[in-house]
């Protein structure tokens, strides 16, 4: 599976091919990016309509729970109703973006994680840490300028995700606790940790209800339509900033490196802890930059308890976009339609909002049997799965780092 | 008496030690019920973690299992009672045809989606922390979705569980008698958790079917070169250990709630994941961790309520409530990082067996 120098074959560009690809004709290489584009995304598109499928049988099925009669088109009706509302009109497509912004950095948390071998189920612990971290400062300066309140609300929230993200790296760099319990068990941690301040010290006076003071002059500009605040556009640069530090840069190169295969990064002199601590600190300034964003630009202040879902839906993001930048971006741009969708879909087909939810687990649940996807569409693709994620949970019984 | 306590609680530093246990011994009568009553979901949560994890199998997905289960145990339920059956009478732990059926259709419901899990981790050897996460997210979707469109109908309830009355002269026996009540004063299912903790200790430790498990939860490899179906026996585990979970749904549903509401687990198939590290993979150390967790949350809420009087009542008023509620994880985290005591999963766990091939 790797070269002598731990080098991943399953990269989308790999430089050693794409030097082989220069001197090709033009014809045929624009043909093997195609067919190599396509491998990559034809099980996912797959799982999604299978999920899509599954998901107008649930509703067709859920009209006998109630009895009534059936209504063969509902499915059709409740769909092209979700897909009108965050697609047919200009506000739908600015929430859609709305919607996507936070699922494109918290998916990229989660997907940087997965390149180095690591599961990352805390990005909704270190989302909510960010979101804390940006509403104090943000309320702090609401009455200072707002480029200065702005990058340092934003910075703030940057911090408090990385910080949050640092521990359990660095607790499975030193002690080998693994990631998947101790980002589970932050989670928890920082709903009591966040309630604490909320409902305390952070309470804005005078409130009826547990939340933190307006933000003020720290609030993300509104650039188009109702909400479509400026946000959208940092979610929108960190794809290619992180597909460069991915594919382009020595620490990507030593990320990929180390979840590919940690034995053989040590030989070449890598210094697996380090990174691994060091990613982990990565995937939580990216969740709390989306925990930023959700405070600044689209809430103005933090609640207790803060009802987001966004760490889970992150998974689905990495996970439905292979952990590649810009499969993210589309995934969560589907995602953030069909959220963006829902209420209308609610309104006009009585189908309840939840049956996003639904969807989202069949799309995963597709993509992991992932064979069953493939007998359906008869893809003859080769497989073009998630080698690193092998070595994330066979880690799981480990006795030490 | 009263002179040796007042001066026990003076002495500087150490008296807010007996202080403490001061306060503890007063509110135990009061609480003591309600111990085993919030610790038994939680533990028969770590019961089902315990027979995937201990036999190589990872399950992050109890959360998703237990509510599923707590949906189908209230639903049964109410079905049962739309068709006629009667609710109430004399029966012992005020049980009905519905409760029963529901109960029994909670733990099918358990075993159904242990099967799913199975199926994605042993046969398709999909990594097993997404089959957990799958779980989680699918479950919370679709017993959301199908609650939200069931209410609309206003479905009849079918109540819950009585508990078991313990006679007013044990209750009223010095020193043992709060003891007593606290265990016995209690709904069936959590009655049950006593002994299933119980046998499946045994179980793990003392019988052949024990050996087996541990033997491939640790090394598959060597228990197959002695004749041991590694993926026959981890199917069966896995499966069986939703039997626990689904208990644990129908417990939440049938014991406590009387109906179902979205999310309702809160988060407790994660505590019960903690309780299991926590406890080092056996059942009586699960068992101990979800009561103490318990016994943090039962704090908390006595603090609120009634603070303890004095020094130490300042001090723990000083105390953030939240801290309590977060007490459990970050103990989890301590005892993992293997700061105080390390607690290691079973060797094999998360690596997807693999049949060695005839060439």
């Amino acid at each position: 599976m790797t070269g002598p120098a731990g080098e991943p074959t399953n990269q989308p560009v790999p430089p050693a091919e794409e030097a082989e690809a220069v001197e090709a004709a033009d014809g045929a290489r624009a043909a093997s990016a195609l067919r190599r584009a396509w491998a990559l995304v034809v099980v996912p598109l797959g799982a999604v309509i299978l999920a899509m499928l599954v998901g107008s049988i649930v509703i067709l099925a859920s009209q006998v729970f109630i009895g009534v009669e059936i209504d063969p088109t509902l499915p059709l009706v409740a769909y092209w109703a979700m897909i009108s509302g965050g697609l047919g009109s200009f506000n739908g497509i600015v929430e859609t973006m709305v919607q996507a912004t936070p699922l494109v950095l918290a998916g990229l948390a989660v997907g940087v994680g997965f390149k180095a071998g690591l599961f990352n189920i805390g990005a909704q612990g270190q989302f909510l840490m960010g979101a804390l971290a940006a509403a104090y400062v943000g309320g702090q300066l609401r009455d200072q300028p707002a480029l200065v309140a702005v990058s340092l609300a934003v910075a703030a929230g940057a911090f408090g995700g990385l910080v949050y993200g640092f521990i359990p790296g660095a607790l499975k760099a030193l002690t080998g606790a693994h990631e998947v319990v101790t980002t589970i068990m932050l989670n928890f941690v920082a709903i009591s940790i966040s309630s604490y301040f909320v409902s305390g010290p952070l309470r804005a006076p005078r409130s009826p209800f547990a939340q933190t003071l307006d933000v003020g002059n720290a609030e993300l500009i509104v650039l188009f339509g109702r909400n479509g605040h400026v946000g959208i556009f940092f979610a929108l640069l960190a794809v290619p900033i992180i597909w460069w530090l991915l594919w382009r840069a020595k620490l990507g190169f030593e990320i990929r490196t180390v979840g590919a295969n940690p034995d053989a990064a040590r030989f070449a002199g890598m210094r697996p802890r380090r990174l691994i601590a060091l990613t982990m600190a990565l995937c939580g300034m990216l969740a709390g930059l989306a925990g930023s964003g959700e405070i600044l630009g689209r809430v103005g202040h933090l609640t207790a308890p803060y009802a987001t879902n966004v760490g889970f839906d992150a998974i689905t993001v990495a996970l439905l976009g292979r952990a590649n930048p810009v499969g993210i971006l589309f995934s969560a741009l589907l995602l953030g339609m069909m959220k963006a969708g829902a209420g209308q879909m609610q309104i006009q087909a009585g189908i309840p909002v939840e049956i996003v939810d639904v969807i989202q687990g069949l799309i995963l649940l597709f993509l992991a049997a992932e064979i069953i996807v493939r007998r359906l569409f008869r893809i003859r693709e080769a497989r073009v799965g998630l080698e690193e994620l092998a070595t994330v949970t066979r880690s799981y019984g480990e006795r030490s780092a | 008496m009263d002179a040796l306590v007042m001066f026990l609680y003076d002495i500087p530093l150490l008296g807010l030690l007996f202080q403490f246990g001061g306060y503890v011994i007063s509110i135990l009568p009061t609480t003591g019920p309600i111990f085993l009553f919030a610790a038994a979901p939680i533990a028969l949560g770590s019961l089902c973690g315990l027979m995937n994890e201990r036999s190589g199998i990872v399950n992050i997905g109890i959360e998703g299992m237990m509510l599923t289960s707590a949906f189908v145990s209230a639903y049964a339920a109410s079905l049962m009672v739309a068709s006629g059956a009667t609710v109430g009478g004399d029966a012992p732990f005020g049980a009905s045809t519905p409760l029963i059926v529901g109960v029994l259709a909670a733990m099918i419901a358990g075993m159904l989606v242990s099967s799913l899990h199975a199926w994605l981790t042993i046969t398709i050897r999909t990594d097993q922390i997404i089959s957990g996460t799958i779980i989680n997210i699918t479950a919370l979707g679709l017993t959301s979705y199908l609650n939200q469109i069931l209410s609309k109908a206003s479905p009849p309830n079918a109540g819950t569980f009585q508990p078991f009355i313990v006679p007013a002269d044990i209750v009223e026996l010095p020193v043992i008698g709060w003891f007593i009540n606290a265990i016995l004063n209690q709904r069936p299912i959590t009655l049950s958790i006593i002994v299933l903790v119980i046998a499946m200790q045994i179980l793990l430790f003392r019988s052949r079917w024990g050996l087996r498990t541990r033997a491939v939860g640790e090394h598959p490899k060597a228990a197959e070169t002695v004749g041991i179906d590694v993926i026959r026996l981890r199917y069966r585990n896995v499966i069986l250990g939703g039997i626990f979970a689904g208990l644990a749904g129908a417990s939440l549903a049938l014991e406590s709630a009387g109906s179902f509401q979205n999310n309702m687990t809160v988060g407790r198939g994660f505590i019960a994941l903690a309780a299991l590290i926590f406890g080092r993979w056996t059942p009586l150390g699960a068992f101990g961790a979800a009561i103490l967790f318990t016994a943090s949350e039962a704090l908390e809420r006595s603090i609120r309520f009634v603070p303890p009087p004095g020094q130490l009542g300042e001090i723990m008023i000083g105390i953030p409530l939240q801290v309590y509620g977060a007490l459990p994880y970050l103990i989890t985290i301590v005892v993992l990082a293997g700061f105080v005591g390390r607690s290691t999963a079973p060797a094999a766990v998360g690596q997807p067996y693999e049949r060695e091939r005839r060439h």
